[in-house]
């Protein structure tokens, strides 16, 4: 299925969670996960099952003012 | 610059010596960063989330600011919406591991200041969900009243639109604020310059200022961080000093009595 991951349109099989795809794409922590604009607790990605055209943010520390 | 038991500033509860917080970004580079943070006496530092396929977010920045011992304060920059704000500060809360936020929730772009409006539908949101809201807000009495009146014991009034560096663009509104609100914690955020801007602020009765640009963007920031130290400690103890009232006639400082050449008349 076609997700948005960061932005950019990425291809994954269907029936991956949410936890499986950001391992696969190699995110490194410290992060945080967002689905469709709404901030998914760690504990829940193992159990959530984003759907076709879904769009994830995965978010790690930067500088700020 | 000691500080007294008794004259710490308090941010929800929690006493700090410092009254300048410090933001992380700008700087020429990562060791000058952690070396003006240090020389600017700072307790507490301002950071951020970001994609984690941009350029330097991850962990070797996060190790840079944990190194530094501070304590945390994350920022919704760049948010424009209620909804934008609110998934962002639940997303820091869950890295940075408080529940402390500094909210900023833009509705201008061009001098990127604050929508008051989403601000405080938002603020009641966090507040309502445990956070400890530390909203930047527009120097506007009412405003502040307001986000005071949800349960926010600090509010960060703008000295002037964010990087501007042109210091306190509306002394009067601030001083209003500060009367008016006379238990909240006030911190001016945005818009310093120069260490004398800082200072004005202390003197005006706000507890603290937060500033980045100001350290991050001079010549030498190190020396800069320094030179605002001094600042924020010059203007606290300024204020507490309290000041002669201002004339508007003239007062000779040196007698009169016994003066020579004097004849009368």
């Amino acid at each position: 299925m076609k997700l948005i991951y960061n932005g950019e349109d990425i291809q994954v099989d269907a029936h991956l969670s949410l936890q499986q795809i950001i391992v696969n794409k190699g995110a490194k922590p410290p992060f945080a996960v967002a689905l469709n604009g709404q901030f998914v607790p760690a504990g829940l990605l193992p159990e959530t099952q984003p759907e076709n055209g879904d769009s994830i943010e995965v978010l790690s520390p930067i500088q700020g003012g | 610059m000691e500080t007294t038991q008794q004259d710490k500033l308090n941010i929800y509860g929690e006493s700090f010596d410092s009254r300048l917080l410090i933001g992380s970004a700008l700087y020429p580079s990562p060791q000058i960063m952690q070396d003006a943070i240090k020389s600017s006496g700072a307790d507490i530092v301002t950071v951020s989330l970001r994609r984690q396929n941009s350029v330097a977010a991850g962990e070797d920045f996060w190790q840079l600011i944990k190194d530094t011992g501070l304590r945390v304060l994350p920022n919704t920059a760049g948010c424009h919406s209620v909804k934008e704000v609110v998934t962002l500060a639940q997303m820091c809360r869950e890295v940075f591991q408080t529940d402390w936020i500094k909210l900023e929730l833009i509705g201008d772009e061009y001098n990127l200041q604050p929508d008051p409006i989403g601000l405080l539908e938002a603020t009641d949101i966090l507040l309502k969900d445990g956070f400890k809201v530390l909203p930047y807000c527009t120097d506007d009495l009412v405003l502040c009243q307001r986000l005071a009146d949800l349960g926010c014991e600090v509010l960060m009034p703008w000295g002037a639109p964010i990087g501007t560096g042109k210091g306190l663009i509306n002394p009067y509104n601030l001083k209003t604020i500060r009367e008016r609100l006379p238990e909240q914690t006030l911190i001016v955020d945005a818009g310093l310059g120069l260490p004398s801007h800082a200072c004005q602020a202390l003197e005006l009765g706000y507890d603290a200022v937060l500033l980045n640009s100001a350290v991050a963007g001079a010549g030498d920031p190190v020396a800069m961080g320094s030179a605002f130290a001094h600042a924020v400690s010059a203007g606290r103890m300024s204020y507490k000093a309290q000041a002669m009232p201002e004339k508007d006639v003239a007062a000779p400082s040196t007698p009169t009595m016994g003066m020579p050449f004097w004849h009368q008349n």
